[in-house]
């Protein structure tokens, strides 16, 4: 059976328009997807898994028991994560986080946090990816790789689709690229301009400049000529519609939020030229849902903790890298993520001395080190539930196979009932 | 006696390191896909080093040994995959942010 337009939960494009044919309860082909969406298909597992403590396999309430003993034991709670399940999941560890007065925190802390802390000091002149693929005639790929990263970006959203009102397609748009390096990206760019690590921000606030019509005194600015940069900024007051996509070579270097708020009052500048917009390229398929979530829960996009019995919020204590790496949390809950495999050394070493549950449906490096690993489903193949695009636009992820493992929103809700009976 | 060169460091994700993650951690495709340091030819010349040979890197945060492969990164610049080489190389000081600096580190290349 092939079953039409399925949203493929990888990344933060969320394609929707996937095909996937399946035989006998098993996925036999993938239809439009990426080389990484294909992947996250034909690898699901779909069989029977059984929960285990100290590497032992036992029942479910068994494992529950294990799992919140951990999380009731320790002074310091961290849960982390959230950005491979559905939003009804998020919901539920954020009520998991509140009951136990712990530290949540998301993978946005590692990829678009420092985008947060801009926009929250600037703003956010946004839009969606369908006012993008209608109306942008001037991309601006800045400190991003789609044609690695978000590989069908080009196709769906940006560069080559066709839109209303622009039915030229690739031939009614400009395409520009800003990175260190040449990659993938930048062969198909109009313009590429090649800037020094670490001179992001020096290169945003030359444009800045040069919008206000200021002269500068040097001849390039990042090892970008000024006279390049005055033709961009000529194509950015003419354009009808422009966008800068950006991603973590702008928030994982030198500057970080800096980076992002002149990039962000770039933007908003431009805006009283023409309509101009900013967009963070979402790297994990519902990581924008984290912060969406959190946010309407709690008020705070990540690196929440609820220690004092109310939410606070403050990027460099509650964040997972820094709580892990000042040894402060003494438990971790882990769900749909794998820091072990991404966290600096220290912040990971930290994880592996102290207990640590894991939801995840893959056998990870994390859950390789956990006293308690809880197998689920995986949402958008074996179950169903919302995610939200890069955009912030929420898609509902389709159950597509059976499985007989339970989903991360029902292991969470057993917990918090375990959490509720232990402390009556 | 080893030789010391200086490079910056950038980390970012590919396209061959994103399909293996589905294979699992342990699988020889992850373990391909983000084991390797790209150098531009020119430093690969310069220093007299052939591909496929394993070279260490090193930061003030820690060290890793992976395969050095030509790439199309200007000189002075390395890239690594996200993995655990490029975690090992990365601090874990976020300066009050969250993110570590995954991007724009100095690092050395030893060479034996």
């Amino acid at each position: 059976m092939m079953i039409e337009n399925v949203v493929c939960p990888f990344c933060g494009c969320l394609c929707d328009d996937i095909a996937v044919e399946v035989e006998d309860n098993r996925i036999t082909a993938v239809k439009k997807a990426c080389a990484s969406g294909r992947s996250l298909f034909v690898n699901v597992h779909t069989q029977a898994a059984k929960p285990t403590v100290d590497g032992e396999e036992v029942e479910w309430p068994q494992a529950i028991d294990a799992a919140v003993r951990i999380l009731n034991d320790a002074a310091n709670p961290l849960i982390y994560g959230l950005s491979s399940t559905a939003s009804e999941a998020q919901r539920k560890a954020i009520a998991l986080a509140d009951l136990l007065g712990a530290t949540i925190d998301s993978t946005s802390s590692v990829c678009h946090g420092p985008t947060t802390i801009g926009i929250q000091s600037q703003g956010e002149p946004t839009c969606t990816l369908g006012e993008v693929k209608h109306r942008a005639d001037l991309l601006i790929f800045w400190g991003c790789n789609p044609a690695e990263s978000h590989q069908r970006h080009f196709a769906r959203y940006s560069a080559l689709t066709r839109g209303k009102l622009t039915p030229g397609g690739r031939k009614d748009r400009t395409v520009v690229m800003v990175d260190v390096r040449p990659t993938l990206s930048s062969k198909r760019a109009d313009v590429f301009l090649q800037v020094r690590p670490g001179y992001d921000f020096e290169l945003l606030n030359a444009l800045r400049a040069l919008l206000k019509g200021q002269n500068l005194d040097v001849d390039q600015v990042g090892g970008v000529e000024v006279a390049r940069l005055q033709d961009l900024v000529e194509r950015m007051k003419s354009c009808r519609f422009g966008v800068i996509f950006f991603g973590m070579g702008v928030t994982q270097t030198g500057g970080k939020h800096l980076n992002v708020a002149e990039l962000v009052a770039l933007v908003a500048e431009l805006n009283a030229y023409t309509r101009f917009t900013a967009m963070p390229m979402r790297g994990h398929g519902n990581v924008a849902g984290a912060d969406c979530t959190l946010t309407w829960q709690t008020g705070y996009p990540f690196a929440v903790s609820f220690a004092r019995g109310y939410p606070q919020y403050n990027p460099g204590e509650f964040t997972a890298v820094d709580v892990l790496a000042r040894g402060e949390a003494d438990a971790a809950l882990i769900i749909a993520s794998d820091p072990m495999a991404h966290f600096p050394r220290r912040a990971a070493q930290r994880l592996a001395q102290i207990p640590t549950i894991v939801l995840d449906p893959e056998m990870s490096l994390t859950a390789q080190a956990a006293r308690v690993v809880l197998p689920t489903a995986i949402y958008g193949v074996s179950a169903a539930g919302t995610a939200y695009r890069m955009d912030n636009v929420p898609l509902p992820l389709k159950k597509i196979v059976e499985s007989p493992r339970p989903t991360d929103e029902q292991v969470l809700d057993w917990m918090i009932e375990r959490v509720k009976t232990c402390s009556a | 006696m080893a030789t010391m060169a200086e490079f910056i460091l950038i980390t970012g994700r590919t396209a061959k390191q994103g399909a293996a993650l589905h294979k699992g951690k342990d699988s020889s495709e992850y373990r391909q896909a983000t084991g390797f340091v790209q150098m531009s030819r020119e430093d690969r010349e310069r220093l007299g080093v052939e591909e496929g040979r394993r070279v260490r890197l090193r930061t003030a945060f820690g060290e890793a040994e992976l395969e050095l492969r030509e790439g199309d990164v200007p000189p002075g610049m390395l890239f690594v995959p996200l993995g655990p080489g490029a975690n090992a190389l990365i601090g874990a000081d976020t300066e009050g942010t969250g993110m570590p600096d995954s991007k724009g580190l100095p690092v050395e290349v030893e060479l034996r």
